[in-house]
């Protein structure tokens, strides 16, 4: 294994390389099948450079993301996107970094309202296939110098570089959470009540359904300070009165679990099935669930994200064909990966785009191979 | 500033070109008369001008694709144009190229509220984006100041931001599909409806590459749902600096406002003299903005004028009512035009670490100072997103180049602070030749591999962007 102990070293491995390597923040999320020697970026560990006035951060790649959470909690702010947690899904152990989390654009459910990892990113350095030390973007939030290459980088799984650093946009925390549920609704039925609540002016901050026939709930997440809490608490409960009786959990505890198993899918965790995510117009989240009835399916983002437990080696792509959008492999057999592809096929002229970049900032192939463009 | 020399070759041949455009395109549909062209000879840039080849205004999608395909055949470079409203000669044409105008692709393809987004042709402005909502008390988020004339087009190549950024964020973070025909002539739809594009984060690349990468024909946005009301509070402060410190202690105390803008006293007097909004005498001014229910936006202006008074404001005024918010905003949007009438200026677009913001004003006055010429502030300090005006006289002969060297000056100085050169109008020509004071060589080698990849002949608007001397390998594969 290769650790690097600063962004010189690693430029100096990367360049230095053999054969392939495969890129580890904490070894949290693995995707797909990929091979070669691991390459660690957990020595490049340390938030850099904290703002509170100015909402901004900086961390190295390896920085625990728990070690950002906590500072940003001591000064109660946090990170916009609520970052998912792969751990319990994935059964994996370690610890999840900022490096990976970006290389990921790892999001949760508060990415219906405030966005995704990547609309947080600002800035970044890394490490190209060449072994070329690259920065792009800054510490500031809004940048338009140059094309935005944080924004290429933000889920490209380290296959375009290695992050080194990364710089984050950051959020106050709000100071109250409740949560509305509304039970025992269909899909259709629930996909309606998460637009109207989404289409609401209450900045309504997590809106996911799950579970099915009476066992079913629909949760929508209102966070803000007291007195808005109480005004949209209420005007969103008249507002959610034709779907059912509304329930409010009101207790925060409960409602930072509750969201945090939305956002690290534990219900679809230590199981055999496979899991797919599904990225949709959430207007065919109906249609996509009508499709999957044997799967175990959890809505997030108002019906826009599925995620979907499904009998082993399942083409959940056949089995959407028409259905806009696109699904990705998230746990499988590493056959199932082989024989179904971890990442929906692209179009021919996107395809070779990707490639073109993959060739270019990668041109000997050494970045985890296998995976993406 | 410089620009490549004219490819001679592509000026012989304009003729064909223009026959062969004609082949594929409406009668009235490609200007090539000199006198007409005059219009596009710059955007609002305007202190660089320069006639292109021809401008074409392709009122689809399709004749878009089989316009760039006989440019790409041609070797004709092209530079598409949204409404001109560049500010950094994003649009400025070279004698040899060809000015693609998205002025007839002006149509909504679709308005979806479940899923809340809008299809747009993107000649379509900014504002009647939102027009075409606001009935439904839906919005587009994105403001930039020209909005009213600004096209989509060219939000998406500039990646334009706004007023209310600091809440709602910028284009990139509102964009979630494009329809885009490449240099070739070939269409990629590039996500959708759905949140996250599949693969590589190509939205995000395209999304601020300055019309380099595709000329983008349609567009899917995101639109909201306008909040219940909003209302602003202003604030007068003795100095710069505690103007500063109140932005700071405003966003550590957990209020998020939609706007927090800043007025230095030269933009003060000025936007008062011109729009009479009342505003007081003082070194710094703070227009903060908050949005919800009445209830909702009385606590936060008052938490935010508690944390005001610490800071020994000179003036606070909080609007009870839509007409004394109107005039607390007056002369802040009226700013542009009040300073017109002191003369000439160049509006600088830097950005800054919010805590650097004293200093940096400090020193923008000392440099202003050395040079002997006046500088008005007036920017999103929530952001850090400055618009020093250097105030100068065209009609005397080398004022427009000591202004524009106290320009460079002035963002050489974000820079050295840990911001950056622009934070919402763009490199274009403007800033071109600054990029190597911000980037390394390899920092602009990655961004020039893009390109090579989208558009390896370097036919799409030409010198803009990269500084001359880093691209000219590249940029003589267009020959």
């Amino acid at each position: 294994m290769l650790r690097p102990e600063n962004e010189d070293e690693l430029a100096e491995m990367v360049r230095g390389a053999a054969g392939p390597l495969r890129i580890e923040g904490g070894g949290t999320r693995p995707v797909g099948v990929t091979t070669g020697e691991v390459l660690s970026t957990a020595g490049l560990s340390g938030i850099t450079l904290y703002e509170p006035g100015a909402l901004t951060l900086v961390a190295r790649a390896g920085t625990p993301v728990a070690e950002v959470e906590a500072a940003l909690a001591a000064e109660g702010q946090r990170l916009p996107f609520e970052p998912m947690d792969h751990r319990a899904l994935m059964g994996t152990g370690g610890a999840p970094t900022m490096g990976g989390m970006a290389a990921a654009n790892a999001s949760g459910p508060r990415r219906i309202q405030a966005g995704a990892c990547r609309d947080s990113l600002i800035g970044v350095r890394f490490v190209d296939g060449t072994g070329a030390v690259v920065k792009n973007g800054g510490r500031v939030m809004k940048n338009v110098t140059g094309y935005d290459l944080v924004k290429l980088m933000a889920g490209a799984r380290g296959t375009l570089g290695v992050l080194s650093e990364v710089a984050v946009k950051v959020l106050p925390r709000p100071a109250a959470q409740v949560t509305l549920r509304l039970r025992g609704l269909d899909a259709g039925r629930a996909v309606q009540a998460m637009s109207a609540a989404l289409g609401s002016p209450y900045e309504v901050t997590g809106a996911a359904h799950r579970g099915q026939g009476a066992a079913a709930e629909t949760l929508l997440r209102l966070e803000g300070f007291e007195s808005q809490i109480a005004h949209r608490r209420a005007a969103l409960s008249e507002l959610m009165a034709p779907y059912g009786a509304v329930e409010v959990e009101d207790d925060g505890a409960a409602g930072d679990a509750l969201w945090r198993e939305i956002r690290d899918v534990s219900g679809l965790a230590a199981a055999e099935e496979d899991v797919w995510r599904v990225s949709v117009r959430p207007s065919d989240a109906p249609e996509a669930a009508r499709r999957l009835e044997a799967a175990r399916l959890l809505f997030d983002w108002g019906g826009g994200l599925i995620w979907a437990a499904t009998d082993p080696g399942l083409d959940l792509r056949a089995a959407l064909a028409g259905v806009a959008g696109h699904a990705t492999l998230v746990r499988a057999a590493p056959e199932t990966h082989a024989a179904l592809g971890t990442f929906a096929p692209e179009a021919p002229p996107l395809a070779a785009i990707s490639h073109g970049l993959r060739a270019r900032f990668d041109p000997r192939g050494i970045l985890n191979p296998g995976l993406m463009g | 500033m410089q620009m490549p020399e004219p490819n001679a070759d592509i000026l012989s041949r304009k003729a064909r070109v223009v026959e062969r455009l004609s082949a594929v395109l409406p009668e009235d549909a490609v200007i090539h008369e000199d006198h007409e062209l005059k219009a596009y000879e710059c955007d609002a840039l305007t202190a660089y001008a320069c006639p292109p080849l021809a401008a074409i205004l392709p009122g689809s999608t399709e004749e878009v694709a089989a316009a760039l395909r006989i440019c790409h055949e041609e070797r004709v470079p092209v530079v598409p144009r949204g409404s001109g409203t560049s500010l950094a000669g994003g649009a400025l044409p070279t004698a040899d190229s060809v000015i693609l105008g998205v002025a007839r692709l002006n149509e909504v393809i679709e308005t979806n509220y479940p899923d809340r987004y809008i299809r747009v042709q993107t000649g379509r402005t900014n504002l009647s984006v939102t027009g075409a909502v606001e009935e439904d008390d839906f919005f587009y988020a994105p403001d930039p100041s020209s909005q009213l004339a600004c096209a989509i087009a060219g939000n998406i190549a500039m990646n334009s931001g706004g007023a209310h950024c600091l809440k709602y964020g910028v284009t990139t973070n509102n964009l979630l599909g494009v329809t885009m025909v490449q240099m070739d002539g070939t269409v990629v739809e590039i996500g959708g409806a759905h949140l996250d594009a599949a693969g590589y984060d190509l939205l995000g690349v395209i999304c601020g590459s300055e019309g380099q990468l595709g000329v983008v024909t349609e567009a899917t946005l995101r639109i909201l749902r306008k909040p219940e009301g909003a209302r602003p509070v202003l604030m007068g402060f003795a100095s710069s600096e505690v103007a500063g410190a109140c932005v700071s202690d405003i966003i550590k105390a957990g209020v998020l406002p939609v706007a927090i803008e800043f007025m230095d006293r030269p933009c003060i007097r000025a936007t008062d003299d011109f729009s009479g909004a009342g505003y007081p005498d003082c070194e710094a001014l703070l227009i903060v903005e908050v949005e919800g229910s009445d209830g909702e936006i009385d606590e936060q202006i008052g938490l935010i004028s508690q944390i005001a008074r610490r800071h020994d404001p000179v003036e606070l005024r909080e609007a009870a009512d839509a007409d004394e918010a109107g005039r607390i905003w007056l002369g802040r949007k009226s700013a542009f035009g009040a300073m017109g009438q002191l003369g000439d200026y160049i509006c600088l677009d830097g950005t800054i670490p919010v805590s650097e913001l004293p200093t940096v004003l400090n020193r923008i006055g000392a440099l202003a100072e050395s040079y002997g010429l006046r500088v008005a502030n007036v920017f999103h300090a929530g952001d850090g997103n400055m618009h020093p005006l250097i105030l100068f006289d065209a009609n005397t002969p080398g004022q427009l180049e000591t202004a524009e060297a106290l320009g460079a000056d002035i963002l050489r100085l974000c820079v050295e602070v840990g911001g950056c050169l622009t934070g919402e109008h763009g490199v274009g020509v403007e800033k071109r030749d600054l990029m190597s004071h911000q980037f390394t060589a390899e920092d602009l080698e990655a961004q020039m591999r893009v390109k090579d990849v989208f558009d390896p002949a370097w036919l799409l608007n030409p010198a803009k962007v990269f500084p001359l001397e880093s691209s000219r390998g590249r940029r003589g594969m267009a020959a």
